[in-house]
């Protein structure tokens, strides 16, 4: 049983919630995995740091929280700093790279910045800067399939802003794609 | 009956708990819903509260708990299917009118999104530690039938059980479930309508003026009196007779009880649904309800490759307690184990069907989080020894 442990981070109102559950709706209902999605929803989840976590398996996930995270999804440098040590040595790091400065991860760790929120003003709003991270994340970790990723996002996000989201997704896609061709990721 | 089409979001879709606990309600024909917001339920009644302009129901938002379960019963008692959510504070607020709904025999569903306790405790965290309150909470002496979902897919299909169960039965029902299964979102398969079958309530074939609210067929359950159609339909939390007049008799007050308790001592092997895996020949048997009967599954595999003898039991009802199975597993088996988000509730009926025939062991938990699968390795390897 391969099960990848996804901890996804940012502040309140990033759409840190959202992004994990495109991807485990994603895994479970456009790609042939089985995912669960938990978040955090104390006083902790309003506001500033807001985390959820998503573990994504070819079987039933059985124990749904995250115990040694292979994935971190960071858009705050507060959220990468609570969580960071709580990842394992050959961990992968998909961060937003104006709003996190990723500390050493060590030589197994790789770690992939990408500048999100610029990207997401320029295509018309910072708010779907979450699904250019998404649009990263899956062109980077190759964890679930570029259409699933897309059909997720177009079945998820608010009536009548599919186009502009699908932009981000693609934008965000192409980034990691260009990455990958610069050899600047291993996969 | 199969269920309406309209009512029914067939497909596969990424769900919490919650929503698809309020879907499951939905699809089971319940058209009314009185609930006073409390975290980690809210979800349900925000659900119901959307989807009930769409589809046909009335969604109040009472002013506390004890009208809410006042307000399920009564629109219950004029024909509606009805269903209440809350958590442990509410819970206790509903215990009275819940005891109520007992006596008065009212059809309904009531969730409990159990969180940590007592009081206020940790009202955005997992706890199961409701499940004695859900056993004895209201007074006087009666029986429930609870149910406890592992995922939101259960969540969907054991709400429109325990519709189906309370129109069978004539009685309230409880799903406990908990913050972790309620806020776990997972993807949840919704059948088509003709492949979900209800229960249909059970009324009188008697006209009026024949008919009694208590008056019960051979299975021990009386048919409800429609309203509106000239039946007299008096019922009261008082001692009754078949009337549904109170009656402040010794002889009236057993005939009354007796019958509550009996319809569902009657039917355990009807109601009690028990999931068991390789439990013939074991020498440990593990059993939890709910999450925790999620959660054990790793600890489980682990200790059976190690070549342990271990099986498990799933008890997807809690409540009435599988009493006979448990009598019959204590007389073959070294150990019996409950994993329950609790210090020891659900336990202490296990161990106390066991009788001192086999040795008992508790694998409790405070709340907050589900256990880790270590805990639960650990108290298998020490249940062996």
């Amino acid at each position: 049983m391969a099960t990848t442990e996804i901890r996804i981070t940012g502040f309140g109102g990033q759409g840190v919630i959202l992004l994990g559950y495109i991807i485990g709706k994603a895994a479970s209902i456009f790609s042939d995995q089985h995912a669960t999605l938990t978040q955090s929803f104390g006083p902790e989840a309003r506001g500033s740091a807001c985390s959820a976590q998503v573990l994504v398996s070819d079987s039933r996930v059985l124990y749904p929280y995250v115990t040694a995270p292979q994935l971190m999804l960071a858009m705050s440098h507060d959220g990468y700093a609570t969580h960071k040590d709580s990842m394992i040595e050959e961990c992968t790091v998909v961060y937003e790279e104006d709003l996190v400065k990723p500390f050493d991860h060590g030589p197994k760790a790789k770690t992939y910045g990408i500048p999100a929120t610029r990207f997401a003003e320029e295509l018309g709003h910072k708010i779907v800067l979450n699904i250019v991270m998404l649009g990263f994340f899956g062109a980077v970790t190759g964890l679930i399939p570029h259409d699933a990723l897309r059909q997720a996002v177009e079945t998820s996000v608010p009536g009548g802003t599919e186009e502009l989201n699908l932009k981000a997704f693609d934008k965000g896609f192409e980034y990691g794609m260009e990455l990958k061709e610069k050899g600047e990721v291993k996969v | 009956m199969k269920a309406d089409p309209n009512r029914v979001l067939t497909g596969s879709h990424y769900l919490d708990g919650n929503h698809a606990c309020a879907e499951g309600a939905i699809a089971a024909g319940c058209t009314f819903f009185g609930g006073y917001p409390i975290t980690p339920s809210t979800e349900i009644a925000e659900r119901v509260s959307r989807r009930f302009p769409k589809v046909g129901g009335v969604f109040i938002q009472m002013e506390d708990e004890l009208a809410s379960m006042a307000a399920i019963l009564g629109a219950s008692s004029g024909g509606a299917k009805t269903m209440s959510c809350t958590s442990g504070p509410g819970f206790s607020l509903m215990m009275e009118n819940f005891g109520l709904g007992i006596m008065l025999e009212t059809p309904c569903v009531l969730v409990n999104v159990q969180r940590g306790g007592p009081s206020t405790g940790l009202p955005t965290l997992p706890g199961q530690a409701d499940m004695m309150q859900a056993r004895w909470g209201s007074h006087g002496d009666y029986e429930v039938i609870a149910l406890a979902p592992d995922s939101p897919q259960e969540s969907f299909e054991l709400t429109i059980h325990a519709f189906n169960l309370s129109e069978k039965y004539r009685m309230p029902v409880l799903i406990m479930t908990d913050e972790c299964v309620g806020h776990m979102t997972e993807k949840v398969v919704i059948p088509p309508a003709d492949q979900i079958e209800l229960v249909e309530r059970k009324y009188t074939k008697k006209k009026p003026g024949e008919a009694w609210p208590y008056d019960p067929d051979d299975d021990g359950i009386s048919p409800l009196l429609p309203v509106g159609k000239g039946y007299k339909f008096h019922i009261t939390g008082l001692t009754h007779d078949e009337r549904g007049y109170p009656v402040i008799t010794a002889k009236a007050h057993e005939w009354n009880v007796k019958r509550l308790m009996d319809k569902v001592n009657d039917h355990v092997d009807d109601i009690i649904w028990l999931e068991e895996q390789d439990v013939d020949g074991a020498e440990v048997v593990v059993m939890a309800y709910g999450i925790s009967s999620r959660v054990m599954q790793p600890a489980i595999s682990r200790a059976r490759k190690e070549g342990i003898k271990v099986g498990q039991i799933k008890m997807v009802t809690v409540w009435p307690f599988p009493e006979k199975r448990v009598r019959e597993l204590a007389a073959k088996v070294k150990s019996l184990v409950m994993v329950e988000m609790n210090l020891g509730q659900v336990f202490l009926e296990m161990d106390r069907c066991a009788a001192g025939k086999c040795r008992t062991h508790l694998v409790g938990h405070f709340g907050g989080t589900v256990h880790k699968p270590d805990e639960i390795y650990d108290a298998i390897k020490e249940a062996v020894k």
